[in-house]
């Protein structure tokens, strides 16, 4: 028994993508210089991953939260700013106490973390249940801000120094360019929405990362498959048709991590939906950076056209943009 | 003065032995002023000290935690100083943290005979004398004898049990014999007299020893609840930690949340796997078919390596599998398009097929290995939640690429090998 799959693909549509690059690259560019405004002015909502403090997620055992008496109840023990937020079910919520500053230096700040958390506990009474804790000392907010730093930098570096072997340098520097342009558009989500960003989110960055890289690899790879291919084509069109043949397999790729990871928004608890969505709009822009950003940047470098010999004309063609 | 350093210095050990060698003193004598001397530790001397503290830590709070009946837990040791317990499916959070929290240190000391704490607060302390207060708050002070009778660490057992006489709960304890020697010297030295109990460098109580206790055992009252009798005896048991332990981070997931999270995770691995096969199977057909049979070998995979390495599955480490079929069908979507491109090119069907998985091969090994870098560095830099995603993505990416070259292949090519006629028609 054979049956067919249908090929969705207008294989002989060819989309002058390379054409239109200054509009892509003008609308890339805005969105990044917007992201990094954001970043700059309002900054990112740090989780106390990163910021310390205590994390309670609630769950009211008799009708939906009174948030207001529940914050003014709290707010009467005393422990610096306390935030609360409604979740989805109306019986549900999320306190976060921000870090403690008394206590003396080392073990003290530590237990003053534990003594407030304690207090928390006491003060929500029976009628509640605490569905999950976190308190994080200032030792440990310390390394995880550090460490998460460090690993972006790392995978960055990482994966720089893979395409550099693989490929040749100016694909290297494109697609860190289309990284990087990726990473920060994605934090600049964050900090308009006021998303929470914590360890999670970092993961989900790094995964993003490998996702958009390895899309711009796919590209890459067909791009260098056609210029052993084809000496004598112009290069922008080379791109282009590059491009146009790793269409399909782009935007199918997308589609299938797109449906598994909007099954994890929609079903996942809360601790995970920062992270799924980080996902889905990192995958969206990964995909539009593998697509619009990454060669024209590339063509913008320049790249070497004779592959076959290593004789003299070994002189890049860059084109302007 | 120099003889004095010198009969110092000879007193100093050096750290090691003689089979590995000795890495340096422990403790050091120097001369900052000319007629001062100064007996500090040295910086190996001071790390090696944390290092056996951390160690000798742990294992107690590893008795500690075996003693209250938890399922599998995992007590690592993490840098010099940290050790990380992990017990899963144990609700008792307070009571954990009560258990290892305390130190446990137990001391029996002798009571000054004539000076009470009172006096000697306002006057003077006597030599060799020092005040303790008490744990209860409201019953004073007490002069105590620094050194103590018997320690903590002469314990052979504690058990929780309740007083004959008026059914309060209490610790019953047992020494060892070099224990039960000075316990039974002493008392019998000071009959009539009090001596108290003393638990980091508390007083939880003072009684008068009535007659000389020989058998060495005894019991420990003071005002404890049962639950309490049982943490103390636990604490005892498994000896006195060498120094007090802050908990710097905690994470409580609650069992409702829990079975919420398994809960979630399922549904959205079915939602996504049964969407992401629907979607193969109308792009691809019979194809598609076996590009799933790949992905569900792959989570075998994935899930059969977890096990072998003992790795703890959390949520994010299901997102890293919901994930993994996501990414999983890209090898595949690789090859088949590539196929499909050969054919409009005009390749005959059969060729198509082979140059597909040859052409692919290079591009699947390049982009699934950017994404493992970026699992690695995580999975180095991470801890907790963040290294349970990294173990399943990159499992995840290495089944993918391993059964996509292995298992649909093997699919593609039986099913070639089956076709009647040599006139092959792709199902793409």
């Amino acid at each position: 028994m054979m049956f067919k799959g249908v090929d969705f693909w207008p294989h002989d549509r060819t989309f002058q993508i390379m054409k239109m690059r200054k509009v892509f690259v003008i609308i890339s560019a805005v969105a990044f210089l917007a992201a990094v405004a954001m970043l700059a002015t309002k900054g990112l909502n740090f989780g106390i991953d990163f910021k310390g403090g205590s994390l309670f997620e609630i769950k009211s055992r008799s009708g939906p939260v009174d948030i207001a008496a529940l914050r003014s109840k709290l707010n009467a023990l005393g422990l610096g700013d306390v935030q609360i937020q409604g979740l989805d079910k109306p019986e549900e919520a999320l306190i976060r106490i921000e870090e403690q500053k008394g206590g003396e230096a080392g073990a003290g700040i530590e237990k003053a973390q534990q003594i407030a958390a304690t207090k928390v506990q006491k003060a929500l009474g029976e009628g509640i249940e605490i569905r999950r804790t976190e308190v994080v000392g200032p030792a440990v907010s310390g390394e995880l801000k550090e460490a998460g730093f460090i690993a972006v930098l790392f995978a960055i570096l990482g994966i720089l120094l893979y395409i550099w072997f693989r490929f040749e340098w100016q694909f290297g520097i494109a697609s860190i360019i289309a990284l990087v342009h990726d990473i920060i558009i994605t934090l600049g989500v964050f900090s308009l929405l006021g998303l929470e960003f914590g360890l999670t989110e970092v993961a989900a960055l790094l995964t993003l990362a490998g996702y958009s890289i390895n899309d711009t690899v796919v590209v890459f790879d067909r791009i260098r498959e056609n210029l052993r291919r084809y000496k004598k084509l112009p290069l922008i069109e080379l791109m282009n048709k590059s491009i146009n043949q790793t269409l399909s397999r782009t935007i199918i790729t997308s589609l299938t991590t797109l449906i598994a990871v909007l099954a994890i928004w929609i079903f996942g608890t809360e601790v995970i939906q920062g992270f799924a969505f980080a996902l889905i709009f990192g995958i969206l822009i990964g995909t539009w950076s593998s697509i619009f950003v990454a060669s024209p940047f590339l063509l913008w470098i320049g790249v070497k056209r004779d592959w076959s010999s290593e004789s003299s004309s070994k002189k890049p063609v860059g084109a302007s943009v | 003065m120099e003889t004095a350093l010198k009969k110092l210095r000879s007193l100093i050990s050096p750290i090691g032995n003689a089979i590995l060698g000795s890495s340096g003193n422990d403790l050091q004598v120097t001369q900052p002023e000319p007629d001062v001397m100064l007996v500090s530790p040295t910086p190996q001397g001071f790390k090696r000290r944390v290092t056996d503290a951390s160690g000798a830590a742990i294992e107690t709070v590893r008795r500690r935690i075996d003693a209250l009946g938890t399922k599998e837990p995992n007590i690592v040791r993490q840098g010099v100083n940290r050790i990380l317990v992990q017990v899963p499916g144990f609700d008792d959070t307070a009571q954990l943290k009560k258990v290892i929290g305390k130190t446990a240190k137990m001391t029996f000391h002798d009571v000054h005979p004539q000076v009470s704490a009172e006096e000697a607060r306002q006057t003077r302390v006597p030599f060799g004398y020092k005040i303790y207060e008490s744990a209860d708050g409201d019953k004073g002070a007490y002069l105590l004898r620094e050194i103590p009778v018997v320690q903590g660490s002469d314990l052979v057992d504690a058990r929780p049990g309740f007083d004959r006489r008026n059914g309060q709960p209490i610790v019953t304890f047992r020494f060892n014999n070099r224990g039960a020697r000075l316990f039974g010297r002493f008392t019998a030295k000071n009959v009539g007299r009090p001596f108290a109990i003393v638990l980091d460098n508390k007083v939880l109580s003072a009684p008068v020893i009535q007659t000389p206790i020989l058998g060495g055992s005894g019991q420990i009252s003071g005002h404890f609840d049962v639950k309490e009798v049982n943490e103390l005896a636990i604490q005892l048991r498994s000896g006195a930690l060498p120094t007090p332990l802050t908990i710097v981070e905690e994470r409580t997931v609650g069992p409702s949340l829990g079975a919420d999270s398994v809960a979630a995770g399922e549904k959205a691995a079915v939602v996504a796997g049964l969407a992401v096969s629907l979607f193969m199977i109308a792009a691809y057909g019979l194809f598609g078919l076996f590009s799933l049979v790949a992905v569900i070998i792959n989570l075998f995979l994935i899930m059969g390596v977890m096990t072998l390495i003992g790795s703890t599955l959390t949520l994010p480490g299901i997102a890293g599998l919901v994930l993994t079929v996501g990414m999983a069908v890209d090898a595949n979507v690789l090859i088949y398009e590539r196929i499909r491109e050969e054919m409009r090119n005009g390749k005959r069907p059969i060729s198509a097929i082979e140059s597909g998985f040859t052409r692919a091969f290079g591009t699947i090994i390049d982009s699934n290995l950017t994404t493992l870098i970026a699992g690695l560095v995580m999975f180095w830099l991470g801890s907790g939640p963040v290294r349970g995603f990294a173990v399943t993505l990159s499992l995840g990416i290495l089944a993918t690429v391993f059964t996509a070259f292995t298992v649909t292949r093997l699919l593609v090519a039986t099913w070639v090998a089956r076709q009647k006629t040599s006139k092959i028609e792709a199902p793409l």
